[in-house]
């Protein structure tokens, strides 16, 4: 096939009047899982114990790709995957013993193919040069033969008999037992006499004259056949009637039902309109492919859906009870019907988590063999579900944990040894269901924390430490921006750039992270999120005229105190005494630019809110309850503005908007 | 119409033969892998037997053994798609009780082409 040097050019879109460009989003899609698939596989392989099922799977990866690549004409895939292909053949029927070497090239074509189909697709540029990667696949599936297996023997028919006994002829197995430069035996009769007769392959390097010498112990010459091996003994006739190009039959074609039909009008030489039966249509009975959009847009209305029905039930108590009983009892129903579908909708967007530990394999695989250390990852809960949106968001801050991990955490093999600990480190990824929140959960065996190394790291950088500190206070340490007590800045982690981002990108997830470690022993990271972002707990109170909604999980606790407990310092602002603390008090009217009643003087309410560690009391009207919003996105509806993060439909129809605590109480801190 | 029972684990695959053989005007059944194709030829008619070679769970060549066991398709038509069209290979599928074969890449036409002169 020609090669293609356009990217643009979809090739292979005219073949004989079919466009196949419409087949391509489907075997993209199939490719892209087949190399995911391929790529878990060779993470997982034991060079040493390899299954025959395990080199089938993987052959059948490479098998598949090269068919719809050679189809649709995207030739350098095709060849690439055609030498995979040939290496993988030879694997599996142990013509080749598997060795690290040909796992590490296996990967590294993988990740060269998922290049080439990404241009295919219109993303990345350059040519990765293929060229070389398969020069040094053939090479390894044919250059080197194992000495073990196939070292150019040939193979040859051994038929003894007739044999009065046929046991004799076990004789000659153990004779390749006993000898084994001779070759191997395998018996093709199912090891049973037919007629007398016992039948065997046998792959050796040794001439047939030699050969008859030794069975001689055992049977007499006479009785000994020797031939050459072909794979199957074809019986009737030759293999094959009649070829033509690419293609051919067993058969005469003569008796063929097309050619004794000629003179009937060839009718299905008429393209007839498709039928709308959908036999096969639906490939995978239990999963449909649906866009994302598609999704969007159902949780959207659905959340419109949700704002009215709370109107109509608002409305709905304004009624005579007894008049409207009929009509309330309807309004009663479609709320819990309306949260149901609100639930069953959501759930369409959740994804298990699985999603994202899978790609964690490959990179600790990598990781471990850069770092010199030997590491083995075990995954918990991978079913546990997650909305998309948080999934691919929660990603990066993994991936940092999880170097982090494998960097300062686990030791090295020789260091562990000494420490009495196995020489693999162990680090255990997992993730559950707790209450309304997701918790996933980063844990390692390595080194731990060093909590002196923590403290004179804060003391060198100035920070505000004691010596008495809890351990929980020292771990908190780590939190602060450019804070890393590693002893060389590794490409991998250390920069100290890390840790502060993960707990802020965690937080715009509404979510927290907590360290906790024991030296010598192990660290363990534990994030918990919410399970979605567009629904929210949240507690609405009043600022003058105006509603707002604080997230719930921000909230610590409100009550009222006087106003002369408010005390102004200096020229920074408003502190107020809570209990042992002096707490920042944030007016919201003054944030927001609302008027306020001035009828509660010299009461004021306050709401206790903290954010990334911190607490702050809010000035507040009035608190008005606690119920779940459907979260809506404010810029894209309006713009952006500071100090919030979405708004909310109420049930009398008004917008409220839901305060971002943590840019109020970053506010007071400066 | 004439039924075609077409069997490949790859889905795109698949979808190319089905498109190319519906708009020929034959109704076709599809299965992902020999056991899968195995169930449904029980229930149907079906007039030819297209199948890849390599899958999971049971392959072509076992396919085709497994249907001319079958009362049913002593007799009818089978094809065996496959990417090499190496003398074992072939040596195989007639063993097995294969009407022909069609190598891997093939153009729309072609499958076309042979479809019609084996099938009934």
């Amino acid at each position: 096939m020609a090669e293609n040097s356009n990217p643009g050019a979809q090739p292979g879109s005219d073949a004989g009047g079919f466009d196949l460009t419409q087949f391509y989003g489907v075997f993209f899609e199939e490719a892209g899982e087949n190399l995911a698939n391929m790529e878990s596989m060779l993470v997982e392989i034991d060079v040493d114990s390899v299954s025959d099922e395990e080199l089938n799977a993987i052959f059948r990866v490479a098998h598949s790709i090269k068919g719809g690549a050679a189809t649709f004409g995207f030739a350098d895939v095709a060849e690439l995957t055609h030498e995979l292909e040939t290496l993988l053949d030879r694997l599996r029927r142990n013509e080749l013993k598997l060795r690290r070497e040909m796992v590490d090239l296996l990967l590294e074509a993988g990740d060269v193919l998922k290049l080439l189909l990404a241009r295919y697709q219109g993303s990345g540029e350059g040519r990765p040069d293929t060229a070389a990667l398969v020069a040094r696949v053939k090479q390894l599936a044919t250059g080197h033969l194992s000495a073990v297996v196939g070292d150019g023997r040939r193979r040859v028919r051994v038929r003894v008999g007739p044999l009065a006994e046929p046991a004799t002829a076990d004789g000659l197995a153990e004779l390749f037992r006993d000898i084994p430069s001779l070759g191997t035996l395998e018996p093709l009769d199912g090891g049973k006499a037919i007629e007398g007769y016992r039948t065997f392959k046998v792959r050796t390097n040794s001439p047939d004259e030699e050969l008859i010498e030794l069975f001689s112990f055992h049977v007499a010459r006479e009785q000994v056949a020797i031939t050459p091996f072909d794979a199957a003994p074809v019986r009737a006739g030759g293999p094959v009637v009649h070829e033509g190009e690419g293609f051919g039959f067993f058969v005469d074609p003569a008796t063929l039902p097309a050619a004794q039909a000629a003179a009937q009008e060839a009718r299905n030489a008429e393209p007839k309109p498709r039928a709308e039966k959908s036999q096969g249509g639906n490939l995978e009975s239990s999963t449909l492919r649906v866009s994302v959009q598609k999704v969007d847009q159902l949780i959207n209305l659905v959340g419109e859906l949700v704002i009215t029905q709370a109107m109509l039930t608002q409305q709905a108590k304004t009624l005579d009870p007894v008049q409207y009983q009929t009509l309330l009892a309807g309004v009663t129903d479609l709320e819990r019907n309306t949260r149901s579908l609100q639930e069953s909708v959501m759930s369409i967007r959740m994804i298990p988590m699985a999603f994202v530990f899978n790609r964690f394999p490959r990179m600790l695989r990598d990781l471990a063999a850069r770092l010199g250390k030997d590491i083995e990852l075990k995954t918990v809960g991978e079913a546990t579900e997650l909305d998309k949106g948080l999934i691919e968001k929660i990603i990066d801050p993994l991936t940092h944990l999880l170097r982090n991990s494998a960097d300062h955490g686990i030791e090295a093999p020789a260091a562990r040894s000494a420490a009495g600990k196995s020489p693999t480190g162990t680090i255990t990824l997992s993730a559950a269901h707790q209450g309304g929140s997701i918790l996933i959960e980063v844990r390692d065996d390595g080194a731990g924390l060093k909590r002196a190394r923590i403290l004179a790291k804060a003391k060198e950088r100035g920070l505000a430490v004691r010596d008495e500190m809890s351990d929980a206070e020292v771990w908190a340490l780590i939190w602060e921006p450019g804070f890393s007590t590693a002893d060389q800045v590794s490409d991998v982690s250390g920069r100290g750039v890390g840790m502060d981002v993960v707990r802020k990108n965690i937080a715009a997830l509404g979510g927290s992270v907590e360290l906790d470690s024991a030296e010598g022993y192990g660290t363990r990271v534990s994030v918990r999120l919410p399970l979605t972002l567009a629904i929210m707990d949240g507690m609405s109170i009043r600022v003058g005229a105006e509603t707002y909604i604080l997230p719930l999980a921000s909230v610590v606790e409100s009550f009222q105190v006087e106003s002369k407990t408010i005390q102004t310092i200096g020229s920074t602002g408003r502190v107020v005494r809570v209990r042992e603390e002096y707490m920042p008090v944030v007016a919201l009217d003054e944030v927001f630019s609302v008027p306020r009643d001035g009828s509660e003087a010299g009461c004021e309410i306050m709401v206790i809110v903290e954010a990334e560690g911190a607490r702050t009391a809010l000035l507040v009207d009035e608190l008005l309850g606690q119920h779940q919003v459907v979260v809506k996105n404010l810029e894209a509806n309006y713009r952006r503005v500071a100090g919030v993060s979405g708004a909310t439909i109420l049930g009398d129809g008004r917008v409220a908007l839901i305060i971002d605590v943590a840019s109020l109480v970053k506010r007071t801190r400066h | 119409m004439q039924s075609i029972l077409a069997v490949d684990d790859s889905a795109s695959m698949r979808q190319m033969v089905s498109f190319t053989l519906k708009g020929a005007g034959y109704n076709v059944i599809e299965a992902a892998d020999g056991q899968e194709a195995l169930e449904k030829a029980r229930s149907q008619q079906v007039d030819l037997v297209l199948t890849d070679q390599n899958m999971p769970r049971m392959d072509g060549i076992t396919l085709v053994k497994q249907l001319r066991a079958m009362h049913a398709f002593a007799a009818t038509p089978m094809l065996i798609l496959t990417t090499e069209s190496s003398d074992e290979m072939k040596a195989k599928g007639r063993a097995a009780g294969a009407t022909g074969w069609l190598v891997k890449p093939f153009d729309p036409a072609k499958l076309l082409d042979v479809v019609k002169r084996v099938i009934k």
